[in-house]
């Protein structure tokens, strides 16, 4: 495949939903008539003026949107020199960019006559997201979490349940994002016809790849605008953080035709790509079926997925969203490893020198700019997805940083 | 050429009742003692076994085939286990019609043309694949039918009558009727959408159409016989195994002691 196929007006994905040789749908029989129905409905709800004007109203009056861009001059200066720009995705009203998708899909359910939802969540940012559209909607909530995301994303736990929703402790697998979503597709096989699954990122099954796409494209949207307004032209490269793709997919969709415009993913590494106990599944991953769709996976030679292992909960996932594949292999993207420890240097370099601190997650791509910066120079102009706010991983930047009296280092 | 399946199910039918179809994962609780509780299911009375390839993420399985994989995994069963195990038990029982049951990629990551052959090689009869739907299904079915492997579509209670018709006629040796909407496991009850997706997938097809999921006890069977072709049981073998602890004597003869039960269900009708 070329670039061409990324020109405007490239039909991706096709009909079966495939980006290239990725995406598809390999699920159950029993839910084929469900994810129809979603594909269907969210077809004529993308062409229907009503459906975009109250996700408009939605994302302005309830989300906050436009998130702002934020030039960060002591954080570049760290990144040798380049002029880093920060898209405000934290700044949403439940402090990720996970919002944009959930409010398009409650609008979806609502539209589908359906009264329940389940999601998965891993950093507990998409369970808080839906959790509180839930609310909003009156809509029953069940969240799916893996016991390990729940102890160390504790915080996000009582706000789901804060806002209404019943938060399920996974303890099969690795207990971690991926198990979740498992658990998830079971209550959905069951419990069909009154339940919508609102699935967190670019992954799973057709149309669910593209669809969050579509409603994250508004990140990207924004901030190129922003970008040429700030500066007068487009960025030399636009980085953000992988782990289903979906802020990742919202920040890069709008550049896709600027062939100037490197994008570029950062995979949680953990420990280092080299060793055995990390997430960074493009870079060390190979084509296979995940949750749905054909894309890259960590898995051993008869197929089966091997566990993830990253700080972030919101990164630690074998799978990433189909359309990340396709745009590895034809060159378009570039994704980068990036260690738990470079990423805990990042989320503290970016605390004390702007007074943000940022998400586990997002201090990923924060990590990736700083070497990236570092590469290009003063000249460069770096956008990042600054996905989510890092409230949440207090407890976990405590521990490693001794921020506790009672530990301290 | 009439396949091995539908040789099986032929037969059954010519003795005016329903087959009984069983499964257990490979590998459990070992990959010697899991070739052991196939033939236990055979000698008990089953005349399919599905012998089903563990996944590291079942997600149309309840809490009891998941422990099973769990274990059969962490036993370190490989699929060339798997085709062992298919080898052993076809050749020991040659009477009986012996599937592979899995997920999709293990077969994919295998590579489909090489697991055709290998499963063929073993004297498999064919595999249900519940998460590969016709859509994505040809490559799969261009090898298997050059290797002369059935190919066994599931359909559910939510299939409307059109997809049905499609699926049906992709599929080949039986169609797998999902009882309920769900994962496997146990049930009271089988339901009432069992008996009507039944009538509706005979609509579109001549293939027999077998009813499996939730599926535990000899009244089941017999009333799941009464409308379809056959009856599929699974967790509830597993959990005869798993209820036997360590004791293998004991679990074998709880195999194949359910398998007689259902056996005789089957012919009740
Ligand atoms: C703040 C934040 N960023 C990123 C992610 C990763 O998800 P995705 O790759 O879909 O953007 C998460 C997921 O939990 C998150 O909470």
């Amino acid at each position: 495949m070329s670039e061409n196929d990324y020109l405007p007006g490239a039909q991706v994905p096709d009909a079966r939903g495939y980006f290239g040789a990725y995406g598809g749908r390999f699920i159950p029989e029993a839910l084929i008539a469900a994810v129809e129905q979603v594909a269907d409905e969210y077809e004529k709800a993308k062409n229907d003026p009503a459906f975009l004007a109250e996700l408009d109203l939605l994302l302005k009056d309830y989300t906050g949107r436009p998130s702002p861009l934020t030039d960060v001059d002591r954080f570049s200066a760290e990144a040798g020199g380049a002029r880093v720009l920060l898209k405000r995705e934290d700044l949403n009203h439940t402090g990720s960019h996970k919002i944009n998708n959930v409010l398009g899909q409650a609008l979806l359910t609502r539209r589908m006559g359906k009264t329940r939802i389940i999601a998965e969540t891993g950093a507990g940012q998409h369970g808080v997201a839906t959790a509180t559209a839930c609310a909003l909607f009156g809509f029953e909530c069940t969240i799916y979490m893996g016991e390990v995301d729940t102890e160390r994303q504790a915080l996000n736990v009582a706000r789901m349940r804060m806002l209404g929703a019943e938060v399920i402790a996974v303890k099969s697998g690795s207990r971690t994002l991926k198990d979740a979503i498992n658990e998830a597709f079971r209550d959905w096989v069951a419990n069909v016809d009154s339940t919508h699954y609102l699935f967190g990122t670019v992954a799973g099954p057709h149309p669910f790849p593209a669809m969050v796409r579509d409603f994250h494209r508004v990140i990207g949207i924004e901030a190129r605008a922003q970008v040429l307004e700030r500066t007068g032209r487009l960025p030399d490269a636009v980085v953000a953080c992988v782990g289903g793709g979906s802020n990742a997919m919202g920040i890069f969709h709008e550049f896709i035709p600027d062939a100037g415009v490197r994008l570029i993913g950062c995979e949680a590494a953990g420990e280092g790509a080299e060793t055995p106990r990390h997430a960074a599944t493009l870079t060390k991953g190979d084509p296979g079926v995940l949750h749905g769709a054909r894309t890259y996976v960590l898995q051993d030679e008869d197929g089966q997925t091997i566990e993830s292992h990253s700080i972030s909960a919101g990164l630690d996932y074998p799978g990433v969203g189909p359309e990340h594949a396709w745009l590895k292999d034809t060159g378009r993207a570039e994704y980068r490893p990036v260690t738990d420890d470079d990423a805990m240097q990042a989320l503290r370099l970016l605390s004390r020198t702007e007074g943000i601190i940022p998400a586990i997650e997002s201090a990923h791509a924060l990590a990736g700019a700083l070497v990236l910066g570092r590469e290009l120079g003063p000249q460069a102009t770096i956008l990042v997805s600054l996905s989510g706010r890092g409230d949440k991983d207090m407890h976990t930047a405590a521990q490693y940083f001794g921020l506790y009296d009672s530990e301290g280092k | 050429m009439n396949s091995k399946l539908s040789e099986v199910l032929a037969a059954a039918k010519a003795e005016n009742r329903a087959a009984l179809i069983g499964y257990l994962p490979a590998g459990f609780p070992s990959v010697e003692g899991g070739i052991r509780a196939v033939r236990a299911l055979i000698e008990g009375g089953c005349d399919i076994v599905e012998v089903g390839l563990p996944h590291s993420d079942p997600v149309l399985d309840g809490p009891t085939i998941q422990t099973a994989d769990d274990i059969a995994l962490r036993g370190g069963v490989r699929i060339k286990d798997v085709l062992r195990t298919v080898q052993e038990v076809a050749g020991s029982a040659p009477e009986a019609a012996v599937l592979v049951m899995t997920y999709w990629n293990p077969v994919d990551r295998y590579g489909v043309a090489r697991f055709a052959a290998d499963l063929a090689a073993a004297g498999g009869a064919g595999v249900i694949l519940p998460d590969l739907p016709v859509e994505e299904s040809e490559e799969w079915r261009k090898a298997a039918g050059e290797h002369g492997l059935d190919t066994v579509f599931v359909v559910a209670p939510s299939s409307k009558d059109k997809r049905l018709a499609e699926v049906t006629s992709a599929g080949s040796g039986f169609v797998y009727a999902a009882a309920v909407m769900g994962v496997t496991g146990s049930r009271a009850q089988v339901g009432t959408m069992a008996h009507d997706l039944v009538d509706r997938t005979r609509a579109t097809t001549d293939l027999p159409v077998c009813v499996g999921l939730g599926v535990s006890t000899a009244a089941q069977a017999t009333e799941v016989a009464g409308f379809a072709d056959g009856v599929i049981v699974g967790s509830a073998f597993v959990q005869r195994i798993l209820d036997a602890g360590e004791d293998e004597e004991a679990a074998l003869a709880a195999v194949r002691s359910l398998a007689a039960e259902l056996a005789e269900g089957v012919r009740r009708r």
